[in-house]
C-alpha cells in the first residue's frame, strides 16, 4: 500500500467534550477552506478520540510541527487554514497560553497537563486515526497477538500477565491474570470472554473514550485473553448511550476479520475466535458481571448470587471470563514488553497506570492516565490546574455511587487500590469529580442514594427498599425537618444494607453517605440543628436577597426571574419575594452589580 | 482469504504506516519545505510535493519531515523546494519538476550532496 | 384510513427482516427491541405482544423486560427530545438546574410530551462530555455544553421555530 501523499497532517479530537463544543463545524470549514485553496489533497484530517484536555475543546494539533490549537470555531478554523496550512505561520491567538498569557505553541510537550501523564491504555487516543487499522499497526498493533499465538503458550501468556501485577480497572481491582489462570483450568466445551462495557459511573467517559479513539486494542486485548483461557467466542457489552462507541466498535472488527486478526484460524494458527456486540439498554446494574450476562441472555439484569463465580459457571452456565476495556487495552503492550516493564511502573501492590476522567471545579478538566501512586494533590492541583474561580477546594469524588469524598485533609495521600480504601472510597472506574466550596456534602450524598434508588434492579429487600428510606431521610435533612436521631438512623441503615444486600450495588450504595458523614459531620449538625446548610446549596434553607446598597434598579434580574418573584422600580432597589422564588439562580447570575446573594440562617 | 498470517506480513503493514505516522511526529533530521502558496500551487508545486514524499517512500528516507510553507518571495523560480538538515546551511532550490525533486531525494537527502545546478539560494531565506 | 394501515404494516415488515436475519441466535430479545424502538420511536403494547408472538417468547417475559431497561419507552416522546445530563460532573455544575428550567418552560413533567408534541424532556446520567457540564443532548446529535438557566429560553426558541 503506498503512503499517502501528505503534508500535512491535521488531527481533530471527535471525543465526546469536543463534539459538544463544536468539533463538526470547525471540521467541516476546515475541509471546505482546504478545498478552496486545493490543499485537499495534501493535508489530511483524521478524526481522533479524545486527546484528554476536554476543556479547551474544539481541539486539533497539526502535524508535523505538533501546533496545538485550542477552542476552535470556524472561524478560527479558516484563519488556520490560510495562515498556517498555506502560510506556514502558526496562529498566535488560538494557541495554548500559559498562566502568565506566554504562547505555548506545543502545549503537548510543554504543559504539565500533559507531560505529567505515562500513556498505556490511552497510548493512541488522539494519535491515530480509530477507523483506519493500518494506523495502529504503524503504533506496534497486533504484534502482541502475533507474539502470544505463535511465540507462547497459553499458559505463558497467564504467567506474563500474572507477573505484570495488573489489577481490574472495573472497579473491584482482581488479578487478571489469576482471574484467567482460574477459567483456563476450568474444563467446557466451550467458553467465553465478555468484554464490560457499559460505564455506568455517571461523570466518568474513560472507556467510551478508549473504545471511540482506539477500538483495537480492546479486540487485541480480548482475543489475547481468548486464547489464553480457551474461548472461542467474544461479547462486547456496550450501553446503547454510545452510539459512536459502537459505530467504531463494528468498523474495527470488520475490519480485523478481513486482516485476520479475528475469526477462523486467526493469523493462520489453530486458534479461532470471533466477537459480537450486545447493546446495553440503560440499566446501571447491568455492569455487575452476573446482572450483565443475563442482559446478554436476554433476560431483565439481575445479578444472581455468587459463588459460583463466571469462571465456573457465566454465560449459559459456561466457564466465562468478564474484563473491563481498560484492564484489556492494557493487555496488549504487556505482552510486547514485557511483564517487568509494567511492574515497574506503580506501587507495591498497584501496577501501571490508571485513567481518570477529571469534572467538576478543576481547571482542567480531561482524561488523563497517570502512574499509580500519584497524589490526589498531584492530579488535582499539578494535572488539574487547581480550582478555578478563586474558590476552596473541598472534596473529590471518586467511584461513583459505590465510592466517597475524600477532604482536603488527605489529599496526600496517594492513589492506589488500597490507600483509597482505607479513607472509604474505591478506585473505581475512574471517575474523579472535583467538588469546591459550594458544594454541600449532605446534597451529594443524596444525590448518589437518589441514583442507587433509581438503579437498584428491586431483587432484593434491603437494597430496594433500605435505599429508598435512606434517601427520604436525607430529603428530610436537606428540607430543614430533619433531626438528630435520624442522623443516627442513617447510620444503622447504612450498615444494614451494606451487610444484607445481594450484589455491589446494594452492599457499596451506603458509601456516599457513611463517607460525607465521616468528613463532613459539622455539616450534617448544621442541617438539622440550626437549619442551616453551609453550602448554600440545599434550597430549602436558603434565601435569596438583593443587598439595596448595591442594587442600582437595573431591573435585570426581574425580567430573568422565570415566576416574577422580584419586584422594584427602575431605578430604585429591588425586592424578592421568598414566597414566590423558587431558588433557581437566574437572577444571582445576570446582576452585574453583584447586588444578589445567598442567604442560609 | 485473510490478510495476514505471518509476523512478516504484519511487518510490511507496520512499515508502510509508520511511514506516514512518521511524517506527523517532530524530532527529525530536518525538513523540507515546499512552497505552496498559491503562485506555487500554480507553478506546479502539489506535483511536486507528492514526488517528493513519493520519492522518499521509495528510497526509505524516513527521518526528514515534509513541510508545506506558503510563498517565500521567489515567484518567479517557483516551484521552490527548501532543504533544511540539521547542522547545515538552508539551501533553496527552484523550477523543482517532479522529475528534479526525485533527484533532490536521492541526492541530497539520501547522499548528502547538494545538487547544484538547481540551487536559488544558500543560507536563511 | 388506509395509509395508516398501510404504513404500520410496513414498519411491521421492517421488523420481520430484522427478526428473520438474527435467525437462530440466541438471547436477542434486547436487540429485537432495540430495533422496535428504532422503528416504531417508542414501543406501544401491540408492538410487545407481536414480538412475543414472533419471538415465541411469553408477554409477561417482554413486558418485563422493556419495564426494567430504562432504554426502553412505552410512550411516545415529543419530536425533539431534550436530553439533560444528571450525572455527576453534570450535577455540581448546577444540571439540576437546567432541568428545572426546561421543564418549567415548557409545562411539562419529566419523559411526558408537550402538548403540541413538539418536546419532551428527559433527565440523563452522563453523556460522556462532563468536561462541558451541565451538557444537553437535544435529539441525537446536537449537543449544548457549559449552559446556565438563562440558556433554557432561546434554546427552545431555535428548536420551536427550527
Ligand atoms: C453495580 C455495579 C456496577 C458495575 N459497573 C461496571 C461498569 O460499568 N464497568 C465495569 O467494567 N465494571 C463494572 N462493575 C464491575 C464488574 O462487576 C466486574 O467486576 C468487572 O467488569 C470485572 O472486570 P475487571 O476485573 O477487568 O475490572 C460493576 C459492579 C457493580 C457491582
Ligand atoms: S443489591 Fe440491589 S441491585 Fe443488587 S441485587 Fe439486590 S436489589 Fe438488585
Ligand atoms: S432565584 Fe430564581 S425564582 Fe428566585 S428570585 Fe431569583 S430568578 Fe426569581
Ligand atoms: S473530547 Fe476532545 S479532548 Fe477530550
Ligand atoms: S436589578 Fe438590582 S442590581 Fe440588577
Ligand atoms: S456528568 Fe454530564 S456529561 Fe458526564
Amino acid at each position: 500500500m503506498p503512503v499517502a501523499v501528505v503534508a500535512n497532517t491535521v488531527l481533530i479530537c471527535a471525543g465526546g467534550a469536543c463534539i459538544s463544543a463544536g468539533e463538526k463545524s470547525v471540521k467541516q470549514v476546515f475541509e471546505e477552506k482546504l478545498k478552496e485553496f486545493a490543499l485537499d489533497s495534501v493535508v489530511r484530517v483524521v478524526e481522533t478520540g479524545c486527546m484528554g484536555a476536554c476543556n479547551l475543546g474544539p481541539l486539533a494539533v497539526i502535524y508535523p510541527e505538533g501546533i496545538f490549537y485550542q477552542k476552535l470555531t470556524p472561524q478560527a478554523a479558516e484563519e488556520v487554514v490560510v495562515e498556517h496550512l498555506l502560510k506556514g505561520r502558526p496562529v498566535e491567538k488560538y494557541l495554548y497560553k500559559g498562566p502568565a498569557g506566554e504562547v505555548k505553541a506545543k502545549a503537548q510537550e510543554e504543559l504539565p497537563f500533559f507531560k505529567r501523564q505515562v500513556k498505556i491504555a490511552t497510548r493512541n487516543l488522539g494519535v491515530i486515526d480509530p477507523t483506519d487499522i493500518e494506523e495502529y499497526i504503524g503504533r506496534d498493533g497486533y504484534f502482541a497477538l502475533m507474539k502470544a499465538l505463535k511465540e507462547m503458550t497459553p499458559e505463558q501468556v497467564i504467567s506474563e500477565i500474572k507477573a505484570s501485577g495488573l489489577r481490574g480497572r472495573g472497579g473491584a481491582g482482581f488479578p487478571t491474570g489469576l482471574k484467567w489462570d482460574i477459567c483456563r483450568r476450568n474444563e467446557a466445551d466451550q467458553k467465553f470472554i465478555i468484554c464490560n462495557a457499559d460505564e455506568g459511573d455517571p461523570g466518568a467517559f474513560m472507556d467510551r473514550s478508549i473504545l471511540e479513539g482506539d477500538p483495537h486494542s480492546v479486540l487485541e486485548g480480548m482475543a489475547i485473553g481468548a486464547y489464553a483461557i480457551g474461548a472461542s467466542k467474544g461479547f462486547i457489552y456496550v450501553r446503547a448511550e454510545y452510539p459512536l462507541a459502537i459505530e467504531r466498535l463494528n468498523i474495527a472488527i470488520e475490519q480485523a476479520r478481513e486482516y485476520g486478526f479475528l475469526g477462523e484460524r486467526v493469523l493462520g494458527t489453530d486458534f479461532s475466535f470471533d466477537i459480537e456486540i450486545r447493546i446495553g439498554a440503560g440499566a446501571f446494574v447491568c455492569g455487575e458481571e452476573t446482572a450483565l450476562m443475563a442482559s446478554i441472555e436476554g433476560e431483565r439484569g439481575q445479578p444472581r448470587v455468587k459463588p459460583p463465580y463466571p469462571v465456573e459457571s457465566g454465560l449459559w452456565g459456561k466457564p466465562t471470563v468478564i474484563n473491563n476495556v481498560e484492564t484489556l487495552a492494557n493487555v496488549p503492550p504487556i505482552i510486547l514488553k514485557g511483564s517487568e516493564w509494567f511492574a515497574s511502573i506503580g506501587t507495591e501492590t498497584s501496577k501501571g497506570t490508571k485513567v481518570f476522567a477529571l469534572a467538576g471545579k478543576v481547571r482542567n478538566t480531561g482524561l488523563v492516565e497517570v502512574p499509580m501512586g500519584i497524589t490526589l494533590r498531584e492530579l488535582i492541583y499539578e494535572i488539574g490546574g487547581g480550582i478555578p474561580g478563586g474558590k476552596r477546594f473541598k472534596a473529590v469524588q471518586t467511584g461513583g455511587p459505590s465510592g466517597g469524598c475524600i477532604p482536603a485533609d488527605y489529599l496526600d495521600v496517594t492513589v492506589d487500590y488500597e490507600s483509597l480504601k482505607e479513607l472509604g472510597t474505591i478506585m473505581g472506574s475512574g471517575g474523579m469529580v472535583v467538588m469546591d466550596e459550594d458544594d454541600c456534602m449532605v446534597d451529594v450524598a443524596k444525590f448518589f442514594l437518589g441514583f442507587t434508588v433509581d438503579e437498584s434492579c428491586g431483587k432484593c429487600t434491603p437494597c430496594r427498599e433500605g435505599t429508598k428510606v435512606m434517601y427520604d431521610i436525607l430529603e428530610k435533612i436537606t428540607s430543614g425537618e430533619g433531626t438528630r436521631e435520624d442522623l443516627e438512623k442513617l447510620k444503622e441503615l447504612a450498615q444494614f444494607i451494606s451487610e444484607a444486600s445481594l450484589c455491589g450495588l446494594g452492599q457499596t450504595a451506603p458509601n456516599p453517605v457513611l463517607s460525607t458523614m465521616k468528613y463532613f459531620w459539622d455539616e450534617y449538625v448544621a442541617h438539622v440543628e440550626e437549619k442551616r446548610c453551609p453550602a448554600k446549596r440545599c434550597k430549602a434553607l436558603i434565601r435569596y436577597v438583593i443587598d439595596p446598597e448595591r442594587c442600582v434598579g437595573c431591573t435585570a434580574c426581574a425580567r430573568v426571574c422565570p415566576v416574577n418573584a422580584i419586584t422594584g422600580e427602575v431605578r430604585k432597589p429591588h425586592e424578592i419575594d421568598p414566597e414566590i422564588c423558587t431558588r433557581c439562580g437566574s437572577c444571582m447570575e445576570v446582576c452585574r452589580f453583584d447586588a444578589i446573594s445567598k442567604v442560609s440562617p | 482469504m485473510p490478510k495476514i498470517k505471518t509476523l512478516e506480513d504484519l511487518m510490511k503493514i507496520k512499515e508502510d504506516a509508520v511511514k506516514e505516522l512518521k511524517l506527523r511526529e517532530a524530532g527529525k533530521r530536518g525538513k523540507v519545505i515546499v512552497a505552496m502558496g498559491t503562485c506555487g500551487i500554480a507553478a506546479g508545486a502539489k506535483e511536486t510535493l507528492k514526488a517528493i514524499v513519493d520519492a522518499m517512500n521509495e528510497l526509505g528516507v524516513e527521518d526528514v519531515a515534509v513541510v508545506q510553507s506558503g510563498c517565500m518571495g521567489l515567484c518567479d523560480v517557483e516551484p521552490t523546494v527548501e532543504v533544511a538538515l540539521q547542522g547545515e546551511e538552508p539551501i533553496v532550490y527552484g523550477h523543482v519538476t517532479p522529475e528534479q525533486a526525485k533527484r533532490i531525494v536521492e541526492k541530497h537527502l539520501k547522499n548528502g550532496e547538494i545538487v547544484s545546478d538547481l540551487v536559488v539560494k544558500r543560507g536563511q531565506v | 384510513m388506509k395509509t395508516t394501515v398501510d404504513l404500520a404494516s410496513d414498519l411491521y415488515k421492517q421488523l420481520d427482516e430484522y427478526i428473520d436475519s438474527l435467525k437462530g441466535k440466541p438471547g436477542i430479545l434486547i436487540n429485537v427491541l432495540h430495533r422496535a424502538q428504532e422503528i416504531f420511536g417508542y414501543l406501544p403494547d401491540e408492538v410487545l405482544e407481536y414480538v412475543a408472538e414472533k419471538l415465541d417468547v411469553p408477554v409477561s417475559k417482554v413486558f418485563g423486560v422493556v419495564t426494567f431497561y430504562n432504554f426502553f419507552s412505552r410512550k411516545p416522546k415529543g419530536k425533539h427530545q431534550i436530553k439533560i445530563c444528571l450525572g455527576t460532573a453534570c450535577y455540581v455544575k448546577g444540571g439540576d438546574k437546567i432541568f428545572e428550567r426546561f421543564l418549567e418552560e415548557l409545562g411539562v413533567e419529566p419523559e411526558e410530551p408537550s402538548k403540541d408534541g413538539l418536546f419532551s424532556v428527559h433527565p440523563v446520567r452522563c453523556l460522556g462530555a462532563c468536561s462541558m457540564a451541565p451538557v444537553v443532548l437535544i435529539g441525537e446529535k446536537d449537543f449544548y455544553g457549559r449552559l446556565t438557566p438563562n440558556d433554557v429560553p432561546s434554546l427552545i426558541k431555535k428548536y420551536r421555530e427550527g
